[in-house]
């Protein structure tokens, strides 16, 4: 702590633009190289487009990933984790069912199949009652069909239906999609999903809650708060940068992530976010739509109190930073 | 789900499925029974010469489609005819064309070169060389080199350098200052320069003979040092020889044209080639005009400088001045002169008088100046390697042989590994063995001379093999630590000057509407202090620096404010009073502001959108 007292920032130094140089110069190199892996679809964002996501505080990630960890006794053998997995994973109408419509009867038709009920490990009957259980049909069971009749005639309301069907939760905990899995290097097995679902997964009792993560931080400031998502934040800024090997000083990022965390939602960098919402009228102004700032400042009557950087540089006067901070107490 | 690629269909109208659809020009003219017989007889006409040599054709195997193009627009290329893998070029047919029997066109004519357009180049096998060929063949490259543009085939060694390289060596080779058109001395170019002493290259190509570019040369032989030289050659500089250059070395001429017409105006009003008078608005210093004769124009061979007149020109009034009582006004001419540039000087070359295609006077003044090669003036290689001039070292400091060769050039070694440029290496030392056994060395693509060849001719005038030789000191006569490779290598000065580009300001001419520092080089301008410079003066924390730059050396201005209403307030100089327009507050309520100017351009343009902006005083603590 006496270490960390003395090593403490000077009063007036511009933290904001260093650390916004500091992360922003190497992220100049990035653009160049992870825009360019070619062939490699579907991955993970990482590199920039990750960045951009996380600073644009993207209502969902595009590939929302959990590692979930599993108390111990599920955890030793890779057999046990499997089950949960199993269970974890999220099964739809879709995946067991043969779904078509049929536009002269106005019905659809589900026709089960076996084969696919034994690989989920979910009985006809289950999906039987989830499907009559759908609001605004009527089913119909037939062999080993299920008949819907939808309670609308459009073909707009039947096509909506149909979809409805298709994604309709039979099993498994909603939103995950897959769930593999994996070794860890000390020989235990946790879980890797792709889809988040974080409210659920941690209420399930064979998994260990307090290790449990996503990457989705909005997730994380709905469930566990806005101090959770900090420095969920810097950890998810800090992976994309060390995956890249530049070598960014994390108090950088734990500076974003504070000021993006700081009125306890998640706000974005940018018009719609921390710039859009900056105290002058002049730096608003400077930043992006001009116009709108201006108009709307002067039909508030709004003052600028010239407490920026931005706007004192527009008016012409030092700033208030570094030696510009400080001022004559008393005129001698 | 993977979509199948989908294979080419033939499409036929019906009865055709099994015949050869044939396109004349991509249109459909009829159907044959048998493509490939028709293609062949096609084909044999044409090298016959019962069909157009222009005439080519494609057929499509897959698709079962004959194409024959006649048209326009189609690049075709020249290639040997080959037949059961003999090139139809024999030898006889050669030693006839040597002794100038039969000529290329009649080649062509006997179907032994045949040109090929895109298309038809899809059904040829071509081989590159004669040694190469197989019965399969059904053409032969002319030579290997023809694979290349004409930019690349007068390169020396291409397949030496890296590709990096052969493709700057090229975009360089289009700015190396030579000869560029015989007739230069009569030609009003609105800049052109020529070099002084243009010299052939020592190692040519094929093609670059072929050209006539030999007489039209854009380079010098260059002796050159490969070594560091005392940390002026760091980074791509060069070091030269002062007494090479005070010798000719490099030197070129710049041209440059100034124009400038006696414009009609609508009114019946003209412009007027003349000295302008003092009472002209717009009058310069007396001594501006000191070289124009009476007709306003300057005479050849005066020694002009930056603002002088070449063409004194008077034009009428920009807006039309109000009639006074008595009817006609006193007309009030502006001056419009024709000017030599900022930072330009030289020699009026010649001064030329026409009518413009609108039938007005027209006048063109050409200044010659002669540019001796100074530090930061370019020069490349034809291998890519370019380089400026760190240091012009007399020749007396210059590292030397043993039988006093003084190089013109030293670059520095670490040009060479990471760029592999060999062909730059091998120009050099075939040069230097040129220079001793007296025989142009062939740099040809392929096919030039060969490195065995030119070591033979090193040893055998008793040179050191490989071109390193012990060179010695200049400064204290002490031979070198290390043999130093020397040689001779073509070098072209490019177009890119020093004294063109120069630039320098501290004070200087602002913008009318922003009172900032004009922009550009032309305009005497500043360089921008940018957005992102000003983020790392904000992030050093260096405020008192940040607010020089951006209003102290920019635009500053010093504003009344008036503190009862908060704008801005008016000084009358002609009744010397200050007051604000506004709330008439007097000069006890006004204080002066200093602000920069764009922000009083802001607040007007606000002022211009329906808003009214204050500005509340508060004073300083």
């Amino acid at each position: 702590m006496a270490v960390a007292k003395k090593n403490q920032i000077e009063v007036g130094e511009a933290v904001g633009i260093v650390a916004a140089q500091s992360i922003g110069e190497p992220g100049t190199q990035m653009t160049m190289r992870t825009f360019h892996y070619a062939g490699v679809a579907e991955q993970v964002p990482t590199g920039l487009p990750r960045l951009i996501e996380l600073v644009d505080a993207r209502k969902e990630p595009k590939k929302p990933i959990m590692d979930i960890y599993l108390k111990p006794e599920f955890a030793k053998t890779h057999e046990k984790a499997k089950e949960v997995a199993k269970n974890i994973e999220c099964t739809t109408l879709d995946k067991v069912a043969y779904i078509e419509e049929d536009f002269e009867a106005k019905t659809i038709n589900v026709t089960l199949e076996p084969s696919e009920l034994e690989a989920e490990g979910v009985s006809a009957e289950e999906v039987r009652k989830k499907v009559k259980g759908l609001p605004g049909a009527h089913a119909e069971v037939k062999e080993n069909t299920i008949i819907v009749k939808p309670s609308t005639h459009s073909l707009r309301g039947m096509r909506r239906l149909t979809n409805r069907l298709r994604g309709l939760h039979i099993k498994g905990v909603e939103k995950i999609t897959r769930a593999i899995v994996v070794r860890a290097k000390d020989g235990s097995h946790f879980i890797r999903t792709a889809g988040s679902n974080l409210a659920a997964i941690m209420k399930n009792p064979k998994v260990d809650a307090e290790k449990t993560y996503t990457n989705d931080v909005q997730e994380i400031a709905r469930v566990l708060g806005i101090e959770a998502a900090r420095s969920a934040l810097v950890n998810e800024i800090k992976k994309v940068l060390d995956m890249q090997n530049l070598n960014v000083d994390i108090r950088h990022c734990m500076l974003l992530a504070d000021a993006m965390t700081a009125e306890g939602e998640i706000k974005s960098i940018g018009r719609h976010g921390l710039s859009g919402e900056k105290a002058g009228v002049f730096a608003r102004a400077a930043f992006e739509e001009t116009v709108k700032h201006l108009i709307n400042a002067a039909t508030h009557g709004e003052e600028d109190r010239l407490i920026g950087v931005t706007e004192n540089i527009i008016v012409g006067q030092t700033v208030p930073v570094g030696t510009g901070l400080v001022k004559l107490k008393m005129k001698l | 789900m993977k979509k199948k690629r989908k294979k080419l269909k033939k499409v036929r109208a019906a009865g055709m499925e099994n015949k050869t659809a044939v396109y004349l020009n991509g249109r459909l003219v009829g159907y044959h029974d048998n493509g490939s017989a028709l293609l062949s007889e096609l084909k044999s006409r044409r090298r016959t010469g019962a069909l157009s040599s222009q005439v080519n054709f494609y057929y499509n195997q897959k698709t079962d489609d004959l194409f024959i193009n006649t048209d326009s627009g189609r690049a075709r290329r020249p290639y040997i005819v080959v037949e059961s893998g003999q090139s139809r070029l024999t030898p006889a047919l050669l030693e006839q064309l040597r002794r100038g029997e039969i000529t290329w066109g009649s080649l062509v004519k006997l179907g032994v070169i045949e040109y090929l357009d895109a298309e038809e180049e899809e059904s040829a096998y071509v081989a590159l060389r004669e040694s190469d060929l197989t019965p399969e063949h059904t053409h032969l490259e002319i030579d290997p080199v023809s694979i290349f543009g004409v930019t690349v085939s007068i390169l020396p060694f291409p397949e030496y350098n890296s590709s990096p390289r052969i493709t700057m060596a090229c975009a360089m080779a289009k700015q190396s200052l030579g000869t560029y058109s015989v007739n230069f001395n009569l030609r009003t170019d609105s800049r052109s320069h020529i070099l002084y002493y243009p010299q052939q290259p020592l190692c040519q190509t094929q093609p670059y003979r072929l050209l006539g570019f030999a007489e039209r040369a854009a380079g010098q032989n260059f002796i050159v040092a490969v070594t560091s030289s005392y940390g002026y050659n760091i980074g791509d500089a060069v070091v030269m020889n002062k007494n090479a250059i005070d010798r000719g070395l490099g030197r070129s001429v710049f041209y440059k044209t100034y124009e400038t017409e006696e414009r009609r105006y609508p009114g019946g009003q003209k412009d007027k080639f003349e000295i302008p008078l003092p009472t002209v608005s717009g009058y310069r210093e007396e001594s501006a005009y000191r070289y124009l004769g009476e007709d306003g124009l300057i005479s050849p061979e005066c020694e002009v400088h930056a603002k002088d007149v070449l063409v004194g020109k008077t034009s009428p009034p920009r807006f039309l001045e109000e009639i006074t009582v008595f009817g006609v006004t006193e007309e009030k001419k502006r001056e419009n002169s024709l000017v030599l540039k900022s930072g330009e000087e030289g020699v009026v070359d010649s001064v030329m008088i026409t009518d413009s295609t609108s039938g007005t006077k027209l006048v063109k003044v050409r200044v010659r100046s002669i540019k001796i090669p100074e530090v930061g003036d370019k020069f490349a290689s034809r291998h890519g390697q370019k380089g400026v001039i760190g240091l012009l070292r007399p020749q007396e400091d210059m590292p030397f042989n043993k039988d006093g060769i003084v190089p013109d050039l030293i670059i520095n070694p670490h040009a060479i590994p990471s760029r592999m440029t060999v062909g730059h290496l091998l120009e050099m030392l075939g040069s230097k063995a040129a220079c001793y056994s007296g025989n142009l060395l062939d740099g040809t693509a392929f096919t030039g001379d060969k490195e065995e060849d030119i070591r033979k001719v090193m040893k055998q005038y008793g040179l050191q093999e490989v071109g390193e030789e012990i060179l010695y000191d200049g400064f204290s006569g002490k031979p070198l630590k290390s043999r130093i490779f020397m040689g001779v290598i073509y070098y072209q000065k490019l177009h890119h000057l020093v004294s063109n580009k120069m630039h320098v300001r501290s004070r200087g001419p602002v913008q009318l509407l922003t009172h900032q520092p004009t922009e550009g080089r032309s305009r005497e301008g500043g360089l921008r202090f940018g957005e992102m410079e000003r983020d790392c003066l904000i992030g050093y924390g260096a405020s008192m620096l940040l607010r020089e730059r951006l209003l102290e050396e920019s635009d500053k201005t010093v504003e009344l404010v008036c503190e009862k209403c908060g704008s801005i307030a008016v000084h009358d100089h002609v009744k010397n009073r200050q007051y604000c327009p506004l709330c008439d507050a007097d000069a006890s309520k006004l204080h002066e502001v200093g602000m920069s100017y764009a922000f009083e351009l802001l607040l007007d343009e606000v002022k211009s959108l329906g808003i009214f902006p204050r500005l509340l005083l508060r004073d300083k603590t």
